[in-house]
Protein backbone atom coordinates (compact mmCIF):
# COMPACT_ATOMS: atom_id res chain seq x y z
CA UNK A 1 0.00 0.00 0.00
CA UNK A 2 1.64 3.09 -1.11
CA UNK A 3 1.61 5.92 1.90
CA UNK A 4 -0.66 8.60 1.80
CA UNK A 5 0.12 11.92 0.10
CA UNK A 6 -0.18 14.71 1.82
CA UNK A 7 -1.49 17.74 0.39
CA UNK A 8 1.19 21.37 -0.07
CA UNK A 9 4.85 20.50 0.30
CA UNK A 10 6.04 20.51 3.98
CA UNK A 11 8.74 22.73 4.03
CA UNK A 12 11.93 21.18 4.90
CA UNK A 13 14.30 24.56 5.03
CA UNK A 14 13.00 26.64 8.01
CA UNK A 15 15.95 26.68 10.62
CA UNK A 16 15.09 26.55 14.20
CA UNK A 17 17.15 28.50 16.38
CA UNK A 18 20.07 26.59 17.55
CA UNK A 19 19.22 24.38 20.78
CA UNK A 20 22.18 24.63 23.64
CA UNK A 21 21.29 21.89 26.85
CA UNK A 22 21.30 23.84 30.09
CA UNK A 23 24.51 23.40 32.40
CA UNK A 24 25.57 20.22 33.98
CA UNK A 25 26.39 21.46 37.02
CA UNK A 26 23.25 21.93 39.07
CA UNK A 27 22.45 17.95 38.44
CA UNK A 28 26.18 17.46 39.45
CA UNK A 29 26.14 19.34 42.70
CA UNK A 30 22.86 17.81 43.36
CA UNK A 31 24.46 14.67 43.46
CA UNK A 32 27.56 15.75 45.28
CA UNK A 33 25.03 17.40 48.19
CA UNK A 34 22.70 14.28 48.85
CA UNK A 35 25.73 11.96 48.63
CA UNK A 36 28.25 13.88 50.92
CA UNK A 37 25.41 13.72 53.51
CA UNK A 38 26.22 9.95 54.24
CA UNK A 39 30.02 10.21 53.35
CA UNK A 40 30.60 12.94 56.41
CA UNK A 41 28.14 11.46 58.72
CA UNK A 42 30.47 8.54 57.91
CA UNK A 43 33.68 10.12 58.73
CA UNK A 44 32.07 11.77 61.55
CA UNK A 45 31.37 8.45 63.23
CA UNK A 46 35.22 7.10 63.05
CA UNK A 47 36.74 10.41 63.79
CA UNK A 48 34.55 10.98 66.82
CA UNK A 49 35.72 7.64 67.91
CA UNK A 50 39.05 8.19 67.22
CA UNK A 51 38.99 11.52 69.42
CA UNK A 52 37.12 10.34 72.38
CA UNK A 53 40.05 7.95 72.97
CA UNK A 54 43.73 8.02 73.42
CA UNK A 55 46.74 5.29 72.07
CA UNK A 56 47.37 4.95 75.94
CA UNK A 57 43.16 3.59 76.82
CA UNK A 58 43.74 1.59 73.65
CA UNK A 59 47.01 0.16 74.70
CA UNK A 60 45.39 -0.79 78.09
CA UNK A 61 42.70 -2.29 76.39
CA UNK A 62 44.78 -4.48 74.20
CA UNK A 63 46.27 -5.30 77.36
CA UNK A 64 43.54 -7.06 79.10
CA UNK A 65 43.30 -10.66 78.30
CA UNK A 66 39.91 -11.00 78.52
CA UNK A 67 39.76 -8.47 75.40
CA UNK A 68 42.93 -9.97 73.52
CA UNK A 69 40.74 -13.32 73.58
CA UNK A 70 37.71 -11.58 72.45
CA UNK A 71 40.03 -9.99 69.64
CA UNK A 72 41.30 -13.69 68.72
CA UNK A 73 38.06 -15.17 68.97
CA UNK A 74 36.32 -12.80 66.73
CA UNK A 75 39.39 -13.19 63.86
CA UNK A 76 38.68 -16.67 63.56
CA UNK A 77 35.37 -17.04 64.52
CA UNK A 78 34.83 -14.72 61.53
CA UNK A 79 36.60 -16.00 59.32
CA UNK A 80 35.57 -19.88 59.62
CA UNK A 81 32.18 -18.49 59.81
CA UNK A 82 32.80 -16.72 56.38
CA UNK A 83 34.56 -19.89 55.19
CA UNK A 84 31.21 -21.93 55.51
CA UNK A 85 28.68 -19.67 54.74
CA UNK A 86 30.48 -19.91 51.21
CA UNK A 87 30.63 -23.62 51.39
CA UNK A 88 26.55 -23.41 51.23
CA UNK A 89 26.19 -20.42 49.07
CA UNK A 90 28.29 -21.55 46.28
CA UNK A 91 25.99 -24.48 45.66
CA UNK A 92 22.71 -22.87 46.56
CA UNK A 93 23.89 -19.89 44.40
CA UNK A 94 24.65 -22.05 41.18
CA UNK A 95 21.36 -24.73 41.47
CA UNK A 96 19.13 -21.25 42.13
CA UNK A 97 20.65 -19.61 39.34
CA UNK A 98 20.82 -22.51 36.51
CA UNK A 99 17.78 -24.65 37.31
CA UNK A 100 13.91 -23.97 37.73
CA UNK A 101 12.06 -26.06 39.88
CA UNK A 102 9.05 -26.52 41.89
CA UNK A 103 9.15 -24.51 45.26
CA UNK A 104 11.76 -22.81 43.99
CA UNK A 105 10.01 -19.17 45.04
CA UNK A 106 9.70 -20.77 48.57
CA UNK A 107 12.76 -22.18 48.73
CA UNK A 108 13.71 -18.24 47.48
CA UNK A 109 12.01 -16.88 50.54
CA UNK A 110 13.47 -19.20 52.87
CA UNK A 111 17.02 -18.08 51.99
CA UNK A 112 15.89 -14.39 52.87
CA UNK A 113 14.70 -15.22 55.98
CA UNK A 114 17.92 -13.95 58.10
CA UNK A 115 18.05 -10.96 56.20
CA UNK A 116 14.64 -9.98 57.06
CA UNK A 117 14.26 -11.67 60.95
CA UNK A 118 15.51 -9.48 63.46
CA UNK A 119 19.34 -11.16 64.64
CA UNK A 120 17.92 -11.63 68.29
CA UNK A 121 14.92 -13.70 66.86
CA UNK A 122 17.52 -15.90 64.61
CA UNK A 123 19.48 -16.11 68.02
CA UNK A 124 16.06 -17.12 70.03
CA UNK A 125 15.13 -19.87 67.01
CA UNK A 126 18.37 -21.11 67.47
CA UNK A 127 18.17 -22.04 70.89
CA UNK A 128 14.82 -23.23 70.99
CA UNK A 129 16.53 -25.90 68.16
CA UNK A 130 19.20 -27.23 69.96
CA UNK A 131 16.79 -27.53 73.04
CA UNK A 132 14.75 -29.64 70.77
CA UNK A 133 14.88 -33.65 70.83
CA UNK A 134 17.00 -33.37 67.42
CA UNK A 135 19.10 -30.32 68.64
CA UNK A 136 20.05 -32.74 71.60
CA UNK A 137 20.85 -35.79 69.57
CA UNK A 138 23.05 -33.21 67.29
CA UNK A 139 25.01 -31.35 70.47
CA UNK A 140 25.15 -35.30 71.83
CA UNK A 141 26.68 -36.81 68.48
CA UNK A 142 28.91 -33.64 68.59
CA UNK A 143 30.03 -34.10 72.24
CA UNK A 144 30.81 -37.84 71.40
CA UNK A 145 32.89 -36.67 68.10
CA UNK A 146 34.85 -33.57 70.31
CA UNK A 147 35.79 -36.88 72.59
CA UNK A 148 36.69 -38.93 70.10
CA UNK A 149 38.96 -36.35 68.64
CA UNK A 150 40.51 -35.38 72.08
CA UNK A 151 38.97 -31.96 72.45
CA UNK A 152 38.81 -30.59 75.79
CA UNK A 153 38.73 -27.05 75.20
CA UNK A 154 34.89 -27.29 73.56
CA UNK A 155 32.37 -28.86 75.71
CA UNK A 156 28.82 -28.35 73.32
CA UNK A 157 27.48 -26.53 71.27
CA UNK A 158 24.97 -23.92 73.13
CA UNK A 159 26.96 -21.18 75.15
CA UNK A 160 30.13 -21.91 73.67
CA UNK A 161 32.54 -21.68 70.65
CA UNK A 162 30.46 -23.80 68.23
CA UNK A 163 27.69 -21.16 69.13
CA UNK A 164 29.24 -18.04 68.10
CA UNK A 165 30.27 -19.58 64.96
CA UNK A 166 26.63 -21.29 64.43
CA UNK A 167 24.88 -17.88 64.79
CA UNK A 168 27.31 -15.85 63.01
CA UNK A 169 27.17 -18.61 59.94
CA UNK A 170 22.89 -18.76 59.95
CA UNK A 171 22.87 -14.81 59.40
CA UNK A 172 25.99 -13.97 57.26
CA UNK A 173 25.14 -17.38 54.92
CA UNK A 174 22.17 -15.30 53.73
CA UNK A 175 24.27 -12.75 52.83
CA UNK A 176 26.77 -14.96 51.09
CA UNK A 177 24.15 -16.77 49.32
CA UNK A 178 22.59 -13.32 47.71
CA UNK A 179 25.98 -12.69 46.92
CA UNK A 180 26.78 -15.81 44.68
CA UNK A 181 23.37 -15.86 43.25
CA UNK A 182 23.55 -12.92 41.54
CA UNK A 183 27.18 -13.63 40.68
CA UNK A 184 26.33 -16.79 38.73
CA UNK A 185 23.21 -14.72 37.71
CA UNK A 186 25.76 -12.55 35.42
CA UNK A 187 27.94 -15.18 34.60
CA UNK A 188 26.64 -16.08 31.02
CA UNK A 189 25.23 -20.19 30.71
CA UNK A 190 26.65 -20.29 27.12
CA UNK A 191 30.45 -20.46 28.51
CA UNK A 192 29.47 -23.48 30.53
CA UNK A 193 27.64 -25.09 27.42
CA UNK A 194 30.42 -24.77 25.12
CA UNK A 195 33.06 -26.35 27.59
CA UNK A 196 30.46 -29.42 27.50
CA UNK A 197 30.30 -29.36 23.87
CA UNK A 198 34.62 -29.61 24.22
CA UNK A 199 33.96 -32.46 26.51
CA UNK A 200 32.88 -31.36 29.62
CA UNK A 201 30.13 -32.64 31.99
CA UNK A 202 28.86 -30.65 34.28
CA UNK A 203 31.01 -30.64 37.50
CA UNK A 204 34.25 -30.38 35.04
CA UNK A 205 32.33 -26.90 33.11
CA UNK A 206 31.91 -25.77 36.57
CA UNK A 207 35.41 -25.99 38.61
CA UNK A 208 37.10 -25.52 35.34
CA UNK A 209 34.79 -22.54 33.52
CA UNK A 210 32.46 -21.12 35.95
CA UNK A 211 33.96 -21.52 39.25
CA UNK A 212 37.23 -19.53 38.26
CA UNK A 213 35.03 -16.66 36.36
CA UNK A 214 32.95 -16.13 39.43
CA UNK A 215 36.31 -15.12 41.64
CA UNK A 216 34.96 -12.02 41.96
CA UNK A 217 32.04 -12.89 43.52
CA UNK A 218 33.07 -15.27 45.67
CA UNK A 219 35.66 -12.71 47.52
CA UNK A 220 32.62 -10.25 47.80
CA UNK A 221 30.83 -12.91 49.30
CA UNK A 222 33.17 -14.05 51.67
CA UNK A 223 33.94 -10.40 52.45
CA UNK A 224 30.43 -9.49 53.12
CA UNK A 225 29.93 -12.69 55.10
CA UNK A 226 33.08 -12.21 57.36
CA UNK A 227 32.12 -8.92 57.99
CA UNK A 228 28.79 -9.72 58.87
CA UNK A 229 29.99 -11.36 61.57
CA UNK A 230 32.34 -9.59 63.06
CA UNK A 231 28.92 -7.70 63.66
CA UNK A 232 26.67 -10.04 64.67
CA UNK A 233 25.90 -9.45 68.24
CA UNK A 234 22.14 -10.47 69.26
CA UNK A 235 22.23 -13.84 68.51
CA UNK A 236 25.38 -14.61 69.69
CA UNK A 237 24.33 -13.25 73.53
CA UNK A 238 21.30 -15.52 73.55
CA UNK A 239 22.52 -18.58 71.99
CA UNK A 240 26.42 -18.31 72.92
CA UNK A 241 26.34 -16.08 76.09
CA UNK A 242 28.48 -13.68 76.73
CA UNK A 243 31.36 -15.39 79.24
CA UNK A 244 34.70 -13.82 79.42
CA UNK A 245 37.15 -16.20 77.72
CA UNK A 246 34.54 -18.35 76.48
CA UNK A 247 32.08 -16.77 74.09
CA UNK A 248 33.06 -13.13 74.02
CA UNK A 249 33.42 -11.58 70.83
CA UNK A 250 34.38 -7.83 69.94
CA UNK A 251 30.63 -7.14 69.82
CA UNK A 252 30.00 -8.84 73.23
CA UNK A 253 33.05 -6.74 74.55
CA UNK A 254 31.68 -3.41 73.57
CA UNK A 255 28.27 -4.25 75.37
CA UNK A 256 29.76 -6.06 78.61
CA UNK A 257 31.93 -2.90 79.09
CA UNK A 258 29.03 -0.27 78.21
CA UNK A 259 26.96 -1.75 81.01
CA UNK A 260 29.87 -2.11 83.46
CA UNK A 261 29.90 1.53 82.21
CA UNK A 262 33.17 1.46 81.26
CA UNK A 263 32.95 3.85 78.17
CA UNK A 264 36.43 4.27 77.22
CA UNK A 265 37.30 0.36 76.75
CA UNK A 266 33.78 0.29 75.21
CA UNK A 267 34.93 2.65 72.24
CA UNK A 268 38.57 1.44 72.13
CA UNK A 269 37.02 -1.76 71.27
CA UNK A 270 34.68 -0.11 68.93
CA UNK A 271 37.73 1.45 67.33
CA UNK A 272 39.87 -1.80 67.13
CA UNK A 273 36.43 -3.37 65.05
CA UNK A 274 36.78 -0.66 62.73
CA UNK A 275 40.64 -1.39 62.21
CA UNK A 276 40.36 -4.94 62.08
CA UNK A 277 37.19 -4.86 59.24
CA UNK A 278 38.98 -2.23 57.08
CA UNK A 279 42.39 -4.08 57.13
CA UNK A 280 40.04 -7.11 56.06
CA UNK A 281 38.60 -5.47 53.62
CA UNK A 282 41.25 -3.33 52.17
CA UNK A 283 43.46 -6.80 51.95
CA UNK A 284 40.44 -8.70 50.15
CA UNK A 285 39.95 -6.04 47.94
CA UNK A 286 43.85 -5.79 47.30
CA UNK A 287 43.98 -9.79 46.64
CA UNK A 288 40.97 -9.58 43.97
CA UNK A 289 42.74 -6.74 42.38
CA UNK A 290 42.55 -7.26 37.99
CA UNK A 291 46.21 -6.90 38.57
CA UNK A 292 46.73 -9.64 40.78
CA UNK A 293 44.55 -11.61 39.63
CA UNK A 294 46.06 -11.31 36.16
CA UNK A 295 49.75 -11.85 37.57
CA UNK A 296 48.49 -14.83 39.23
CA UNK A 297 47.20 -16.83 36.04
CA UNK A 298 49.54 -15.90 33.30
CA UNK A 299 52.63 -17.98 33.20
CA UNK B 1 27.57 -36.03 7.60
CA UNK B 2 25.01 -33.83 9.80
CA UNK B 3 21.69 -35.64 9.51
CA UNK B 4 18.34 -34.34 11.62
CA UNK B 5 15.26 -36.78 11.20
CA UNK B 6 12.00 -35.56 12.24
CA UNK B 7 12.90 -33.55 15.14
CA UNK B 8 10.29 -31.78 17.16
CA UNK B 9 10.94 -29.07 20.59
CA UNK B 10 9.13 -27.24 22.27
CA UNK B 11 10.69 -23.96 24.24
CA UNK B 12 7.68 -21.75 25.84
CA UNK B 13 5.26 -21.18 23.30
CA UNK B 14 8.24 -21.91 20.43
CA UNK B 15 7.58 -25.00 18.69
CA UNK B 16 9.45 -26.85 15.88
CA UNK B 17 8.14 -30.16 14.35
CA UNK B 18 9.35 -32.64 12.11
CA UNK B 19 12.50 -31.05 11.24
CA UNK B 20 14.43 -33.01 8.88
CA UNK B 21 17.99 -32.45 6.72
CA UNK B 22 21.14 -33.79 5.93
CA UNK B 23 24.65 -32.30 5.29
CA UNK B 24 26.35 -34.17 3.52
CA UNK B 25 30.44 -35.04 4.62
CA UNK B 26 32.69 -32.27 3.94
CA UNK B 27 30.07 -30.07 2.80
CA UNK B 28 29.56 -26.40 4.39
CA UNK B 29 26.01 -25.75 5.11
CA UNK B 30 24.36 -22.09 5.70
CA UNK B 31 20.87 -22.68 7.32
CA UNK B 32 19.48 -18.96 7.15
CA UNK B 33 16.00 -18.06 8.80
CA UNK B 34 14.59 -14.90 10.11
CA UNK B 35 15.30 -13.33 14.49
CA UNK B 36 12.94 -15.81 15.94
CA UNK B 37 12.65 -18.97 13.55
CA UNK B 38 14.44 -21.02 15.76
CA UNK B 39 17.55 -21.49 13.95
CA UNK B 40 19.99 -21.21 17.08
CA UNK B 41 17.77 -23.42 18.90
CA UNK B 42 18.06 -26.22 16.00
CA UNK B 43 21.90 -25.47 16.34
CA UNK B 44 21.57 -26.01 19.62
CA UNK B 45 19.43 -28.96 20.15
CA UNK B 46 22.53 -30.96 17.58
CA UNK B 47 25.08 -29.77 20.08
CA UNK B 48 22.78 -31.39 22.57
CA UNK B 49 22.53 -28.45 24.63
CA UNK B 50 18.24 -28.46 24.20
CA UNK B 51 15.97 -31.07 24.96
CA UNK B 52 14.29 -32.56 21.83
CA UNK B 53 10.81 -34.30 22.18
CA UNK B 54 11.29 -36.40 19.14
CA UNK B 55 13.35 -37.27 16.10
CA UNK B 56 17.08 -37.69 16.14
CA UNK B 57 20.64 -36.76 15.63
CA UNK B 58 23.26 -38.09 13.61
CA UNK B 59 26.40 -36.93 13.39
CA UNK B 60 29.43 -38.77 11.46
CA UNK B 61 27.22 -41.87 10.58
CA UNK B 62 26.66 -41.95 14.59
CA UNK B 63 23.50 -41.74 16.14
CA UNK B 64 24.12 -39.20 19.16
CA UNK B 65 20.20 -38.35 19.83
CA UNK B 66 20.77 -39.18 23.78
CA UNK B 67 24.62 -38.61 23.92
CA UNK B 68 25.54 -35.57 26.39
CA UNK B 69 26.89 -32.64 24.01
CA UNK B 70 30.21 -33.72 25.31
CA UNK B 71 30.13 -37.14 23.82
CA UNK B 72 29.25 -36.15 20.64
CA UNK B 73 32.28 -35.01 19.25
CA UNK B 74 31.32 -31.53 18.14
CA UNK B 75 32.80 -28.30 17.74
CA UNK B 76 30.88 -25.25 18.81
CA UNK B 77 31.09 -21.75 17.96
CA UNK B 78 28.85 -19.58 19.43
CA UNK B 79 27.86 -15.64 18.37
CA UNK B 80 29.76 -13.93 20.81
CA UNK B 81 32.50 -16.05 21.11
CA UNK B 82 31.79 -17.44 24.93
CA UNK B 83 35.63 -17.29 25.42
CA UNK B 84 36.75 -18.46 28.52
CA UNK B 85 37.45 -15.07 30.27
CA UNK B 86 39.74 -16.40 33.28
CA UNK B 87 42.10 -18.30 30.43
CA UNK B 88 44.92 -17.22 28.37
CA UNK B 89 44.39 -17.96 24.84
CA UNK B 90 46.30 -20.67 24.88
CA UNK B 91 44.57 -22.19 27.24
CA UNK B 92 41.25 -21.28 25.46
CA UNK B 93 42.94 -23.34 22.58
CA UNK B 94 43.69 -26.21 24.50
CA UNK B 95 40.78 -26.56 26.71
CA UNK B 96 39.27 -29.31 24.81
CA UNK B 97 42.08 -31.02 24.72
CA UNK B 98 43.13 -30.82 28.78
CA UNK B 99 39.92 -32.25 29.39
CA UNK B 100 40.84 -35.33 27.06
CA UNK B 101 44.04 -35.30 28.88
CA UNK B 102 46.20 -35.37 26.38
CA UNK B 103 50.31 -35.19 27.35
CA UNK B 104 51.37 -31.28 27.80
CA UNK B 105 53.73 -31.77 24.74
CA UNK B 106 50.83 -32.71 22.31
CA UNK B 107 48.52 -30.37 23.65
CA UNK B 108 51.23 -27.43 23.14
CA UNK B 109 52.33 -28.93 19.38
CA UNK B 110 48.27 -28.88 18.69
CA UNK B 111 47.82 -24.82 19.94
CA UNK B 112 50.63 -23.88 18.03
CA UNK B 113 49.34 -25.76 14.53
CA UNK B 114 46.06 -24.30 15.92
CA UNK B 115 47.43 -20.68 16.14
CA UNK B 116 49.29 -20.58 12.54
CA UNK B 117 46.25 -22.15 10.83
CA UNK B 118 44.22 -19.08 12.37
CA UNK B 119 47.05 -16.61 12.04
CA UNK B 120 46.84 -15.90 16.10
CA UNK B 121 50.43 -17.26 17.25
CA UNK B 122 51.15 -13.71 18.57
CA UNK B 123 48.29 -14.16 21.00
CA UNK B 124 48.99 -17.49 22.77
CA UNK B 125 49.73 -15.31 25.89
CA UNK B 126 47.16 -12.66 25.95
CA UNK B 127 44.49 -12.38 28.11
CA UNK B 128 41.02 -13.04 26.30
CA UNK B 129 39.96 -9.78 27.74
CA UNK B 130 41.69 -7.03 25.39
CA UNK B 131 40.79 -9.44 22.13
CA UNK B 132 38.87 -7.58 19.28
CA UNK B 133 36.00 -8.88 17.84
CA UNK B 134 38.04 -11.38 15.28
CA UNK B 135 40.47 -11.96 17.15
CA UNK B 136 38.01 -13.37 19.62
CA UNK B 137 36.21 -15.55 17.12
CA UNK B 138 39.28 -16.94 15.53
CA UNK B 139 40.38 -18.11 19.29
CA UNK B 140 36.63 -19.57 19.80
CA UNK B 141 37.04 -21.14 16.01
CA UNK B 142 40.40 -22.60 17.24
CA UNK B 143 39.22 -23.96 20.40
CA UNK B 144 36.11 -25.31 18.73
CA UNK B 145 38.68 -27.19 16.48
CA UNK B 146 41.14 -28.53 18.70
CA UNK B 147 40.38 -31.77 19.12
CA UNK B 148 39.96 -32.60 15.30
CA UNK B 149 35.82 -32.82 15.55
CA UNK B 150 34.29 -34.01 12.34
CA UNK B 151 31.35 -31.51 13.04
CA UNK B 152 31.63 -27.43 12.94
CA UNK B 153 28.67 -26.09 14.49
CA UNK B 154 28.42 -22.19 14.00
CA UNK B 155 26.21 -19.76 15.57
CA UNK B 156 25.91 -16.44 13.45
CA UNK B 157 29.94 -16.19 14.36
CA UNK B 158 30.31 -12.78 11.59
CA UNK B 159 27.29 -10.90 12.93
CA UNK B 160 29.16 -9.22 15.27
CA UNK B 161 32.09 -7.88 12.84
CA UNK B 162 32.81 -5.14 10.84
CA UNK B 163 33.28 -5.50 6.58
CA UNK B 164 36.84 -5.87 6.93
CA UNK B 165 37.02 -8.34 9.95
CA UNK B 166 34.44 -10.41 8.40
CA UNK B 167 35.78 -10.84 4.70
CA UNK B 168 38.60 -11.67 6.19
CA UNK B 169 37.00 -14.48 8.53
CA UNK B 170 35.39 -15.72 5.00
CA UNK B 171 38.76 -16.28 3.74
CA UNK B 172 40.15 -18.17 7.01
CA UNK B 173 36.79 -20.58 6.97
CA UNK B 174 36.89 -21.45 3.39
CA UNK B 175 41.02 -22.32 4.13
CA UNK B 176 40.03 -24.21 7.40
CA UNK B 177 37.34 -26.07 5.63
CA UNK B 178 39.76 -27.38 2.75
CA UNK B 179 42.47 -27.94 5.28
CA UNK B 180 40.43 -29.93 7.93
CA UNK B 181 37.43 -31.38 5.82
CA UNK B 182 35.22 -30.54 8.52
CA UNK B 183 31.58 -30.77 7.83
CA UNK B 184 29.46 -27.32 9.01
CA UNK B 185 26.65 -26.38 10.00
CA UNK B 186 26.59 -22.20 9.95
CA UNK B 187 23.20 -20.29 11.49
CA UNK B 188 22.67 -17.30 9.84
CA UNK B 189 20.14 -14.53 8.82
CA UNK B 190 23.13 -12.96 6.48
CA UNK B 191 22.74 -13.89 2.87
CA UNK B 192 26.20 -12.81 2.14
CA UNK B 193 27.49 -15.36 4.63
CA UNK B 194 25.73 -17.66 2.48
CA UNK B 195 26.85 -16.51 -0.89
CA UNK B 196 30.36 -16.74 0.35
CA UNK B 197 30.71 -19.99 1.96
CA UNK B 198 27.83 -22.73 1.41
CA UNK B 199 27.46 -25.57 -0.70
CA UNK B 200 24.18 -26.17 0.87
CA UNK B 201 21.39 -23.40 2.04
CA UNK B 202 18.65 -24.78 3.99
CA UNK B 203 16.02 -21.91 5.39
CA UNK B 204 13.88 -22.15 8.26
CA UNK B 205 10.66 -20.55 7.92
CA UNK B 206 7.36 -21.51 10.22
CA UNK B 207 8.72 -24.46 11.68
CA UNK B 208 10.02 -25.72 8.17
CA UNK B 209 13.43 -26.44 6.11
CA UNK B 210 13.45 -25.66 2.61
CA UNK B 211 16.21 -26.42 0.54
Amino acid sequence: MPPPVSSGTPNLAVTEPAHRPRSDVPFYAGLLALGAVYVVLLAGLLIADAAYTTPAQLWTALQSPEIRYAVWLSLWSCTLSALLSLLVAVPIGYLMSRHRFRGQALVDGLLDIPIVLPPLVVGLSLLILFHSVWGRWLEDAFKVMLAWFGVRRIRGITYDIPAVILAQFAVAAAFAVRTMRVTFDQISPRREQVAMTLGCNRSQAFWRVVLPEARRGLLTAFTLAWARSLGEFGPILIFAGATRLRTEVLSTTVFLELSVGNLEAAVAVSLLMIVAALAVLLLVRQLGSERNFTRAIEP
Amino acid sequence: MITVEQLSLRQGAFRLDDVSFTVPAGRYAVLMGRTGTGKTTVLEAIAGLRRIRSGRVLLADRDVTREKPGARNIGYVPQDGALFTSMTVRDNLGFALAIRRWPREKIDARVRELADLLGIPHLLDRHTAGLSGGEAQRVALGRALAAHPPVLLLDEPLSALDEDTRNEMYALLQSVRARTGVTALHVTHSATDADRLADVVFRLRDGRISA
